[in-house]
């Protein structure tokens, strides 16, 4: 193992430690019956063959909760991550990589029934994807969409404080929304910009539907403004499921649409077709200039996804996909394929 | 550029195809708000009822994001629920209506 790898598994491993020690022996002192701090997230082993050549992927996110008292919530994710790739050129064999980090750990207050305050590292509040679909045990395919970095600030993280909380929540409609800002760091665990923004959601209930509007501005260099905007839908008394994006930056802008469908007809979601899942994704991205500073790819892009998931019981879910991609440089074809596990336990017996 | 000429001549007669098709096979059906299927431990209702505000919270703000959990031990149920309050921006009425149908 080379020493840049043994250093920042030293770290991750100090400061996973640390993080853990204090959560849990305060955690300990303040847990009841129902809050126990618990252990989540997935495990899974992923196939991803493009343009011939296939890749392999055991991941692991563990995702660590425990609450202080009533008020109080220490919460990290972290990913464990090897890969096992193609060697380049025309040489045979795979080589491999790995990569463990923190994906985010921070506290949470609940201040008031309308404002909760976090510290830390926390994930960035712009769209949906980055906070909501992507966790390995959630997402419905492997790959996020093209436009994923838009708004992220290039760590996806920001390491500051954040408010959030839900402004009104009616039987007609809720609205919630998220400020934070983050300050610039160079720790390799909790790599950030210096950056601004925020999201607002509203949603009706009766319709199942949600729209929200998120804004982002990066405060360092040059300065740069990223917007978007997202529409989920979920029509009533059914298991369809539409998630759609759209997001601009100084350098780019693009969009995903994505819709999934369980069937119900024929015995419920836990009959064996009830737990078929078809999705489809589609998504494109266009290039407004040639600075590139948001991840998306430098040549205008297309992509469809076909999917085909499994919900397994006991948690387990098996992910299909195949995917054209257009682009200036080249079309080519993705096959995707994975198995992942959810756990959710307690983190020990509880009293 | 021909490729994507076409593709984008694709585009919306593919985004359509997507939304209506999956409408055209939907009917309206009994309860979809999947209770979370927690066998033994922690077992919510799931006898035909009336939807509580708990079920209806779960099914709009957890099962809107991702499937809900095959089940859990009780003792992280409080847990579970204050963890999602902050992902989900949950209000404090909401929270106590999870707990209570997540611990009935």
């Amino acid at each position: 193992m080379s020493s840049p790898v043994s250093s920042l598994f030293a770290s991750i491993r100090r400061t996973a430690i640390v993080a853990l020690a204090v959560a849990t022996s305060l955690a300990t002192q303040h847990a009841t019956a129902q809050d126990t701090p618990l252990f989540s997230g997935g495990a899974g082993f992923l196939t991803s063959t493009n343009g011939g050549k296939t890749t392999y992927l055991p991941i692991i996110e563990p995702l660590l909760a425990a609450p202080i008292g009533n008020h109080v919530l220490i919460e990290g994710r972290a990913a464990l991550v090897e890969t096992f790739a193609p060697n380049s050129g025309n040489q045979p064999g795979y080589n491999h990589t790995h990569f463990i980090g923190l994906t985010y750990l921070q506290g949470d207050y609940i201040a008031s029934p309308h404002l909760t305050v976090v510290g830390g590292d926390f994930l960035i509040p712009f769209g949906t994807y980055n906070e909501r679909l992507s966790p390995v045990w959630i997402n419905n395919l492997q790959d996020g969409p093209l436009i994923a970095g838009i708004g992220l600030m290039s760590s996806a993280s920001g390491l500051g404080g954040e408010l959030r909380g839900s402004v009104i929540s009616r039987s007609k409609y809720s609205i919630d929304y998220t400020a934070y800002f983050s300050a610039r760091s160079g720790n390799e665990q909790f790599n950030s910009e210096r950056s601004t923004g925020g999201r607002a959601s509203l949603y009706l209930p009766d319709s199942r539907l949600e729209v929200g509007v998120s804004y982002g501005r990066l405060l360092q260099g040059t300065q740069e403004n990223f917007i978007g905007t997202h529409v989920w839908w979920e029509p009533k008394d059914t298991a369809f499921r539409l998630r759609s994006e759209y997001a601009r930056g100084q350098h780019a802008q693009g969009y995903w649409a994505e819709a999934d469908y369980r069937t119900q007809a024929f015995g419920g979601l836990d009959s064996w077709v009830g737990r078929f899942e078809p999705i489809f994704r589609m998504q494109q991205t266009f290039r407004i200039d040639n600075l590139a500073s948001d991840g998306v790819s430098s040549h205008n892009t297309q992509r469809v996804d076909f999917g085909l998931d499994y919900n397994l019981p006991h948690n387990t879910r098996i992910l299909t996909s195949y995917a054209r991609q257009f682009s200036s440089t080249g079309n080519r074809n993705i096959w995707e394929t994975g198995i992942v596990y959810r756990f959710l336990f307690p983190a020990w017996k509880g009293k | 550029m021909p490729q994507s000429t076409s593709m984008r001549s694709l585009i919306p007669a593919l985004l359509l195809s997507a939304l209506t098709a999956p409408l055209l096979a939907l009917q309206p059906q009994a309860s979809t708000t999947t209770p979370p299927a927690t066998p033994a431990k922690q077992s919510p209702k799931t006898s035909a009822h009336k939807q509580s505000d708990g079920e209806r919270i779960f099914a709009q703000n957890c099962s809107r994001c991702h499937t809900a959990p095959d089940g859990f031990s009780p003792h992280i149920s409080g847990t579970v629920v204050l963890h999602m309050r902050v992902r989900a921006s949950l209000s404090q009425h909401d929270e106590q209506e999870l707990l209570h149908f997540l611990n009935p």
